[in-house]
């Protein structure tokens, strides 16, 4: 691995008893971007930045980010929502950042709302993250009793104010309009799109609305310049990311990492290999959304497209390690099961295919699968999912429904013997 | 109506709340889910009259604020335990062995998965992930987490709660009592938690102080 700059865990890792408070964060260089940008940059400077940058979102859909600021309407007011509401499965990083660096946040947010033209910014941190709140607030307050927020910010003129909002704990509102929904004192049903959120978001104005980490990289990105950040990691996909190991990985926890390290790197030199150096049997390289991979990627790399041309995605980090003693099928159905409660309910091939599936996966663990399952659950996956294409060809407002596919496509490909083993009287051969 | 009126009958600080929350966002409905965590730490669940009066307060309908409320599994709309313990049963935890803790917390307290115990010390749920992948199997209780909880470590965990019976649940002190591997380094130590089986959020009212 080449040096990196350590963007994102710097602070925190060079000052864990404090890597949270504002004089730590001042006394290393915090918000002396936003004071010289303030003072010397026009918001669309910022904006260019950015796109420069071509750094993509990091919640789960990499959408580049300066240009998802670009498709901004022309109307006001316009609103900055930051996206805390981590939930897909294995995904731990933005609970780090919100309560290892949270200053490092508010400073990508003032950045930002000046870059967008917002007066008005909120954080929406899931329910279930009542400490990483606690101290995104107690950041915030700091915050305001400097003069990095409220009223005139340094004396530029810019004005902004900043809420934290808890969520209720519904997964689907990490998908941007169910959040907008939920922000809205709603239930958090997605909705159709279009309009785009930065054409109607919240209170049908114009939003933006970004993941933590994605925010958490402007004061770096505004600081060193757009050119300096497309310059680490790969040619597609740029800067650093934070990845989330768990599962039967030796050293699970969040990694700072350039893109374009392969999958072999990321799980034995970073992850410290498989748990009782067993065989790697699959892992799920972006959080319970994204088909499996096994030991034949394993020298793929970690960018956006070489993932998508391998059949799956980066999506929000999170690498889940599942080693040879795993029951696939025990396993995906856990995964399905996720996505059947989660499910919203507006669209009838997620509510009812999530649901059915779950229940078919069920009787298969219990051993009373019928030869004929098999087909089902492809046929079921099929109507939620029509092909099984990857990317998925969409019969719904959202990606929840689609994601629920995902392992069941995996072990069918992977471990189709395994599957058929679990059903008595389709092949008498138990499974390992 | 007045806010005063509307909620007469709750707290004088978390009226004050309230009337804050009512005003700090452009439109008053948003004020809702965090009015609903209000209204529970109120009323110890929420309330079909405490529903009505969030309705009152936002200028939504009646059923509109039971939808709300229905949809999210933080709002409960039953009584629920002193301590309620979230096992997360999601895929990494499940990995790491996640159902056994269940169990051992469910025998340990004589509360199975999903009800309240009879003497109302414990609710037992198991739930979707937490975001605690990297120190799997994780448990939360009234939100605050501990991370790598052995089987026998969460079953000990209940019994400390039920003979300690703390005002406050402080998720640094449980971490260090009952607790394993964790995501990530925790940092400094911290005395703040939750006084109730609601996410414990200082703007919220649900936020205690251990007292040393």
């Amino acid at each position: 691995m080449t040096s990196f700059p350590m963007i994102l865990t710097e602070r925190m890792t060079a000052h864990p008893a404090d890597s949270h408070l504002l004089d730590r964060y001042e006394a290393t260089g915090g918000y002396e971007t936003l004071r010289q940008a303030l003072l010397s940059m026009k918001p669309e400077e910022i904006v260019e930045q950015v796109k420069a940058a071509n750094i993509q979102g990091r919640g789960g859909a990499a959408f580049p980010a300066g240009i998802k600021w670009g498709f901004l309407a022309p109307i006001e007011p316009r609103y900055l929502v930051i996206n805390g509401d981590e939930s897909e499965p294995g995904t731990f990083k933005d609970r780090q950042l919100l309560e290892r660096d949270p200053h490092q946040l508010i400073e990508g947010v003032v950045l930002t709302s000046f870059a967008i033209g917002a007066n008005h910014a909120f954080i929406y941190i899931r329910g279930e993250y009542p400490k990483p709140a606690r101290r995104v607030q107690q950041a915030v307050e700091a915050a305001y009793a400097k003069g990095y927020l409220g009223q005139n910010i340094l004396g530029s003129g810019f004005d902004l104010d900043v809420m934290v909002h808890l969520g209720g704990g519904a997964y689907i509102c990490g998908e941007e309009t169910a959040l907008l929904n939920s922000l809205e004192g709603l239930r958090g049903e997605p909705r159709l799109k279009p309009p785009f959120p930065a054409v109607e978001g919240l209170y049908a104005k114009p939003t933006i609305v970004n993941n933590v980490e994605t925010i958490s990289n402007i004061p770096w990105i505004v600081a060193n310049g757009g050119d300096a950040y497309a310059a680490i990691g790969d040619v597609d996909s740029v800067g650093t990311r934070l990845f989330s190991l768990s599962g039967h990985v030796k050293k699970p926890g969040n990694v700072e990492v350039p893109m374009g390290l392969t999958w072999r790197e990321l799980i034995y030199d970073i992850g410290g290999g498989i748990r009782d150096d067993n065989e790697l049997k699959a892992w799920v390289p972006g959080g319970a959304s994204a088909p499996w991979f096994v030991a034949e990627h394993l020298d793929t790399k970690v960018t956006k497209d070489d993932c998508a041309k391998a059949g799956s995605m980066l999506g929000s980090g999170a690498v889940i390690v599942m080693d040879e003693t795993t029951n696939v099928v025990a396993a995906a159905h856990r995964i399905v099961k996720f996505f059947s409660h989660e499910s919203c309910g507006q669209c009838t091939p997620c509510r009812e295919g999530t649901t059915w599936l779950e229940r078919i996966l069920w009787r298969l663990l219990n051993r009373a699968g019928r030869p004929s399952d098999i087909d089902l659950l492809l046929d079921v996956c099929d109507g939620i999912s029509p092909g099984l294409a990857w990317p998925p060809r969409m019969t719904t407002i959202c990606p929840l429904g689609p994601s629920a596919v995902s392992p069941i496509t995996s072990i069918m490909t992977h471990f189709r013997e395994e599957v058929e083993s679990m059903i008595p009287g389709l092949q008498e051969v138990a499974s390992a | 109506m007045s806010v005063a009126t509307v909620i007469s009958d709750w707290s004088a600080p978390n009226q004050e709340r309230a009337r804050t929350l009512l005003e700090a966002y452009p439109e008053r409905r948003s004020a809702a889910m965090p009015l609903l965590y209000l209204a529970s730490l109120e009323h110890g669940h929420l309330t079909p009259a405490a529903m009505a009066q969030v309705a009152e307060l936002t200028g939504l309908t009646s059923a509109q604020v039971q939808s709300v409320a229905s949809f999210y599994t933080m709002y409960k709309r039953d009584h629920v335990g002193r301590y309620l313990i979230s096992v997360c049963t999601s895929i990494s935890c499940f990995l790491m062995g996640a159902d056994d803790v269940l169990e051992a917390i469910e025998e340990e307290t004589g509360t199975p998965d999903g009800t309240t115990s009879s003497d109302g010390t414990f609710s037992v749920e198991h739930v979707e992930c937490i975001g605690a992948c990297g120190g799997a199997p994780a448990v939360q209780v009234n939100y605050e987490l501990v991370e790598g909880v052995a089987p026998e470590r969460g079953a000990t965990l209940c019994r400390w709660l039920r003979e300690s019976s703390p005002e406050v649940v402080v998720t640094d002190e449980m971490q260090k009592y009952f607790g394993g591997v964790r995501s990530f380094d925790w940092g400094i130590t911290e005395t703040v938690g939750a006084i109730a089986p609601v996410p414990a959020f200082g703007p919220y009212g649900s936020t205690g102080e251990e007292s040393a």
